[in-house]
């Protein structure tokens, strides 16, 4: 095996036995990126030279017997983490020259283990996409079709793992960001209960639904990585004081006792011409999935999440408030780009935003101000807020009778490059299935559990009840270990 | 939901947005589409439901009131665009 192909707990063995040092392991990967960041466009910002430098110090560390499961492991950020003394941009024109004076939490914490930094990856503007098209750094293209999207928005992250040039990444997931592209790209992806990870540091898009969580070959690095990132952190006030389990604990491969609840609704997603429905290849690969949960000794009953069909509407309101409000911070005056052309105050306000801005963050701010604004707040911010609370209440509901609860993760594989841009409302619809996670704060995660006639990944997704990634975890494991599809890799010649 | 260009030019102001002349009745259309969309949440019934701002209960978490360091000033105005003395400088605000 090369070892770019290492998943993070194989090469901790590894290096720990000092059969590979991470200079090598780093030296691996780095060269893997300089062979096909051409073609796959994963990273905005390669730390080359860094990288080493951590690397030399992990080996230092490693000889006097000091590491962590993540001690010398090379892992690519998604570029709206901040890091010291590292731009930081979004992928945004406003904010390309943008050097953090500090760390995220999350970085902090990855510090401390010892893992090193080769790179900030690729994403759709302030995380608003579901494609990374809307970067305005570069295009990603899926390792597994490169005329396909990665997914969106942590779609360079996805296609970094997926394509083996890191053993691992961070993610941010507003409405389906860390989970579609894993799916789109055939890697696994966690998206963790609302307050479980501390989001100081994140570049803010909606803070009532943002959480950052790992995209990973496999099951097991996923809770390896949250072993690290998950916990209370007294500089996010929304963070919450909870004790994290040691998550290996759950990767058992038995299902014995386990019930998976089904959502009725989740195969009437309605068939019109913005959404197409669910693409057979994609249901037949959750059927399938299943079948296997339940020969694993898991049983299934059906659920009903009868507001499913409104998380489109809720999420279309909430995400773009939040973000109208996060982004006036964007002013041109403490940090970011400046428009030079304004003679006046308020000119520069409105150039520096305007040329700042790519499209459809202009779009999903001015649609955010509007659901605000007064005379239409109550139509549209509180109506979305009240249904809000109707859709936790059937997942309240629902969890009464199940454990885990089982869907699609998109309702296609990996569509192409340019197919939906010109239609924001089509994009959006695309993410029915995961919205609801975000909306309600529960844990989620995408693990492969397929692949269409045409080679395209196809995601399993998995929702659990706040703070239960353990038992996502322990689902998850238990089907990765009866199939092979995590096994499989892109052919990308190097 | 229909939303006409003058919207769209009064929303964009409040948001300290310039549209350029024919981005906006493109936008119009779009965010026009959107709220249509939007306006299905009319169907459900929200008497006495209250609004969620947030999905996990919390209650006020206290700390010790501890004296820290910030992060110094020029590193947190390392950043600015322009800056004089400390100082973040912007165009000018009042004629004359």
């Amino acid at each position: 095996m090369m070892l770019h192909e290492l998943s993070i707990h194989r090469a901790h063995v590894l290096l720990r036995q000092k059969e590979i040092s991470s200079r090598e392991l780093t030296r691996a990967l780095l060269d893997r990126v300089g062979a096909l960041e051409d073609r796959v466009g994963a990273f905005i910002t390669l730390l080359e030279e860094q990288a080493m430098e951590q690397a030399e110090d992990a080996d230092h560390s490693i000889s006097k017997g000091k590491l962590t499961p993540l001690t010398g492991i090379p892992l690519a950020i998604k570029d709206l983490i901040c890091t010291k003394g590292i731009r930081t941009t979004c992928a945004s024109k406003i904010l390309e020259n943008f050097i953090p004076p500090y760390d995220a939490t999350v970085m902090e914490r990855l510090n401390s283990a010892g893992a090193i930094l080769i790179g900030k990856a690729n994403m759709d503007e302030f995380a608003m996409g579901s494609s990374t098209e809307n970067s305005r750094m570069k295009i990603t293209c899926n390792p597994w079709d490169l005329t396909r999207i990665p997914g969106g928005s942590s779609g360079g992250p996805a296609a970094a793992v997926a394509a083996d040039m890191c053993l691992g990444a961070l993610g941010s997931d507003t409405g389906g960001s860390i989970r579609q592209p894993a799916s789109h790209c055939g890697v696994v992806g966690m998206k963790p209960t609302y307050g479980r990870v501390s989001r100081f540091g994140l570049v803010a898009f909606a803070s009532s639904l943002d959480q950052i969580g790992p995209l990973t070959k496999d099951v097991t690095d996923s809770a390896l990585l949250m072993n690290v990132i998950a916990g209370f952190d007294p500089a996010d006030s929304t963070s919450v004081p909870e004790d994290v389990p040691d998550y290996t604990r759950y990767l058992t491969p038995d299902l014995e006792g386990l019930t998976i609840g089904v959502p009725r609704e989740y195969s009437e997603v309605p068939s019109d011409n913005a959404t197409q429905g669910v693409d057979p290849e994609v249901a037949g690969a959750v059927e399938k999935a299943l079948e296997k949960l339940e020969a694993l000794g898991a049983r299934r009953v059906e659920i009903s999440l009868p507001h499913t069909e409104y998380a489109v509407a809720v999420y279309y309101v909430i995400a773009p408030s939040e973000a109208s409000s996060n982004l006036a911070r964007y002013d041109g005056v403490k940090y970011g780009f400046r428009s030079r052309e304004a003679d006046d105050l308020m000119e520069m306000y409105r150039d520096t935003r305007s040329s700042g801005f790519g499209p459809e963050v202009q779009r999903r701010i001015i649609l955010g101000t509007y659901s605000l604004s007064s005379g239409y707040y109550d139509a549209y911010y509180k109506k979305a807020s009240q249904v809000r609370t109707m859709i936790i209440d059937d997942f309240n509901q629902a969890f009464k009778t199940c454990d885990v609860i089982v869907s699609p993760v998109a309702p296609t594989p990996a569509f192409r490059i340019g197919e939906k841009t010109d239609d924001p409302l089509r994009m959006y619809l695309s993410d029915i299935f995961t919205l609801s996670a975000n909306l309600a704060g529960i844990p989620a995660m995408s693990v492969p559990c397929g692949f269409s006639s045409t080679g395209l990944p196809i995601g399993l997704q998995l929702m659990g009840k706040h703070f239960d990634e353990g038992l996502l975890f322990r689902a998850a494991y238990g089907f990765e270990q009866a199939t092979d599809f995590h096994k499989r890799k892109p052919e990308l010649a190097a | 939901m229909k939303i006409t260009k003058e919207e769209v030019i009064h929303v964009a102001d409040l948001a300290r947005l310039d549209m350029g002349e024919e981005a906006i009745d493109g936008f119009a259309d779009q965010i026009g589409n959107i709220l249509t969309y939007v306006d299905t949440l009319k169907q459900v019934d929200t008497t006495d439901v209250d609004a969620t701002t947030h999905a996990i209960s919390l209650s006020n978490v206290f700390r010790e009131d501890e004296e820290k360091t910030p992060i110094a000033r020029d590193a947190a105005q390392a950043n600015a665009p322009e800056k004089e003395d400390g100082l973040f400088l912007v165009p000018k605000v009042i004629d004359g």
